[in-house]
């Protein structure tokens, strides 16, 4: 049986329907959609239809709201740049604790250069508290940026309600959806968003394509200045054959959006259930009842994620980890910290991201894997005993020397 | 995915004596649970000729913690206590055919346990000499709180200095952006500024030699090299000093040479290390012609 891919959070397969309209755009249809004759023309005429496939995925109510951009962390970056360019006065950022380091590394970034950064905190299933939100929006403020899905746990922000709170106070919103688009129905137009982030191959689309959504008269900065490309707005010769890829990859998002949340949960949920079921001492993470369909990210306690993503890999399994060893850092995943998942949890996070491509027998397949594992990994801790942790882990072995 | 060598992965998949040793006589634990690298390994020594009899470890940790674990058990079974004190990290990394940079805690963590375990043995009381920082430079594996100590009790003002003194920074140059965050808030803390240089170290001279001294230094550089070029039946002779470019001729078998090129090249380091300024070392046939009328 051919390797079960579960980790379609961090990249997902381009559809082979995607590939092949991309295809032509290499050969015979290279030209610059700027240039005045027949090779850009039709370059250009493609552009146009993938700017609708985005604009109808979106929800948006002008195709002139796209902006195409080379990654989702570029669109992060000219959002919140933008919004602190054209508002100079305002000194201050809202974000979450929870972020990607798309947008978290940035505002670090930012608070060396005298912003103010409020982060907001999760609770233990990882849902943000809007009192707490309400009483930071202020006219210091001049963007906030919360994901609308979390990469590593799936859970929901209550973006549109937090979007129509800032712009009752004022306040620019943008959300970095990378996760939710295509997973979610999205209606941008019904909606107080001002900016958006999309990332091309999160939805079978290429690797080095993005968009960013930027509401119809919200002020803006451009990042990059040049040529009139996307309206001035993002200078640059297009990608055209990723966006071109990007756009029929929006449509076939459409086309299987029920199938995503109905056929993928169900395989997400039995995923969930065979595991638990199976191994002890083992929970989900993040806020279970509000989530995206695809993902599950379990914690098993007293052991190491990398090494059980070793031990997956040789089993044909592919999904990742929120331990620390798997980025090289010290510390394991920001996300986990700030639900305060217990570190003899935290470093054992697995990720398992499905998609449409995943089938009932990969699910099995899992479910099946994962107990031995889990028993030999535990075999070799010294937090665990004979069946079962030893009493009292964090206790029992507690190392003096650091 | 790291690039782990096949021996990392054979001793992860195939752990060696994994599990406490019975009837252990030591135990060394070190680790902790926040940082995700916890081992505590068991030793059964003879208490007659002290040789480790049996090893055993139990480890919270990645894949090549528990190959650490693993290889560390099986070079010290049958060393005397005193024979595996000199078993370095190195040796565990290099039984392991190498880990990546990230990963070379890991046989440090090895190392320490087996520390703790005979300090155990024999009663005493052993002490970390470290503690562990974020990793910095990935070319030389230094991490944050080594630069950081470093930079306090030598007084270093630039990234050059931190380089010169721990080699961090010294690679690929990703992480001299770190490496002023760390200089400047160390120096901060002394009262002092970290202000760098618009362009980074093509730092000027700051020999006091006057014109001769220092084109006499230069030659007895070059007379220290020369015996290693004539066991080749080449030579190098010096033609001209222009600030800090060195025009020489490669003379004898070195001339034309397919190896001229790397040996200019380890002239130029010499140079370096010796005057302590950077220097370029050129072939005279790249001399400008002004510079060759003597001008």
């Amino acid at each position: 049986m051919a390797d079960s891919y579960l980790d379609n959070n961090a990249t997902t397969a381009v559809d082979p329907a995607v590939v092949e309209v991309m295809l032509p755009f290499f050969t015979e249809q290279f030209g610059n959609p700027s240039s005045m004759h027949s090779f850009g023309n039709k370059v250009g005429h493609a552009l146009k239809k993938a700017r609708k496939q985005i604009q109808a995925l979106l929800g948006a109510e002008h195709d002139s709201e796209i902006i195409f951009t080379s990654c989702g962390t570029e669109s992060d970056s000219t959002a919140i740049l933008s919004a602190l360019k054209a508002q100079p006065d305002r000194k201050e950022i809202i974000t979450t604790t929870v972020e990607h380091p798309a947008v978290l590394t940035l505002c670090e970034y930012l608070e060396k250069d005298g912003y103010t950064v409020h982060y907001l905190k999760v609770d233990e299933k990882g849902r943000l508290d809007l009192d707490e939100y309400k009483s930071l929006l202020s006219d210091e403020v001049a963007i906030v940026s919360v994901m609308w899905a979390n990469n590593e746990t799936g859970t929901l922000f209550p973006v549109e309600e937090m979007a129509e709170l800032a712009n009752a106070a004022g306040v620019m919103f943008h959300t970095d959806a990378v996760q939710a688009v295509g997973k979610l129905p999205i209606d941008l137009k019904n909606s107080k968003i001002h900016m958006l982030s999309v990332s091309g191959h999160k939805l079978h689309a290429p690797k080095g394509v993005g968009v960013l959504y930027l509401r119809r008269g919200t002020r803006f900065r451009p990042l990059l200045r040049g040529g009139h490309q996307e309206r001035g707005r993002r200078a640059g010769t297009e990608n055209a054959t990723s966006i071109i890829g990007l756009g029929k990859a929006a449509e076939l998002a459409m086309e299987h959006m029920e199938y995503e949340n109905t056929q993928v949960k169900a395989m997400r949920d039995r995923l969930e259930e065979g595991i638990l079921a199976a191994v002890p001492n083992t929970f989900i993470t993040g806020d279970v009842d509000n989530r995206l369909p695809n993902t599950a990210n379990i914690a098993f306690e007293y052991i190491e994620g990398e090494a059980i993503l070793m031990l997956l890999s040789k089993a044909g399994i592919a999904a990742s980890s929120g331990s620390a060893c798997t980025s090289g850092s010290l510390e394991p995943s920001h996300v986990m910290r700030a639900m305060g998942i217990p570190y003899t949890a935290a470093h054992g996070t697995i990720r398992f991201s499905l998609s449409r491509y995943n089938t009932m027998e990969d699910v099995e397949k899992v479910i099946e894997a994962v107990p031995p594992i889990m028993t030999q990994l535990r075999k070799l801790s010294p937090y665990w005993g004979e069946d079962g942790p030893v009493e009292d882990p964090e206790k029992a072995f507690a190392p003096t020397y650091a | 995915m790291w690039d782990y060598s096949e021996t990392v992965k054979e001793h992860f998949f195939n752990p060696k004596n994994a599990g406490a040793v019975e009837n252990s006589n030591a135990t060394g634990e070190v680790g902790s649970i926040s940082c995700g690298d916890a081992l505590r390994l068991t030793l059964k020594v003879d208490p007659e000729t002290e040789v480790i009899i049996n090893a055993g470890f139990q480890t919270f940790g990645c894949g090549s913690a528990i190959a650490s674990s693993s290889a560390l058990t099986e070079i010290i079974k049958g060393m005397t206590l005193d024979e595996s004190l000199n078993v370095s990290n190195q040796d565990i990394a290099d039984y392991l055919e190498g880990l990546p940079p990230e990963k070379m805690h890991c046989s440090v963590m090895g190392r320490e346990a087996l520390q703790a375990a005979v300090a155990d043995y024999r009663g005493e009381v052993w002490t970390d000499d470290h503690e562990e920082g974020a990793l910095i430079c990935k070319c030389f594996a230094v991490d944050a709180v080594m630069i950081e100590d470093t930079i306090r009790a030598n007084g270093l003002t630039s990234v050059e200095d931190v380089t010169n003194y721990t080699k961090a920074g010294g690679g690929c140059s990703s992480c001299h952006e770190g490496i002023e965050e760390i200089l400047a808030k160390v120096m901060e803390e002394q009262g002092e500024t970290f202000t760098a240089p618009a362009i980074a170290a093509e730092a000027a001279p700051t020999s006091t030699m006057t014109n001769l001294q220092r084109i006499r230094r230069i030659e007895m550089v070059l007379d220290s090299i020369r015996p290693t070029l004539q066991a080749d039946k080449g030579d190098v002779e010096l033609v001209e000093v222009d600030g800090n470019t060195i025009y020489v001729n490669m003379t004898g078998a070195c001339s034309g040479c397919q190896q001229a090129s790397m040996t200019i090249g380890g002239i130029q380091q010499r140079m370096m290390e010796d005057l302590g300024e950077f220097i370029k070392v050129v072939p005279a046939s790249q001399m400008p012609k002004q510079a060759k009328a003597g001008a």
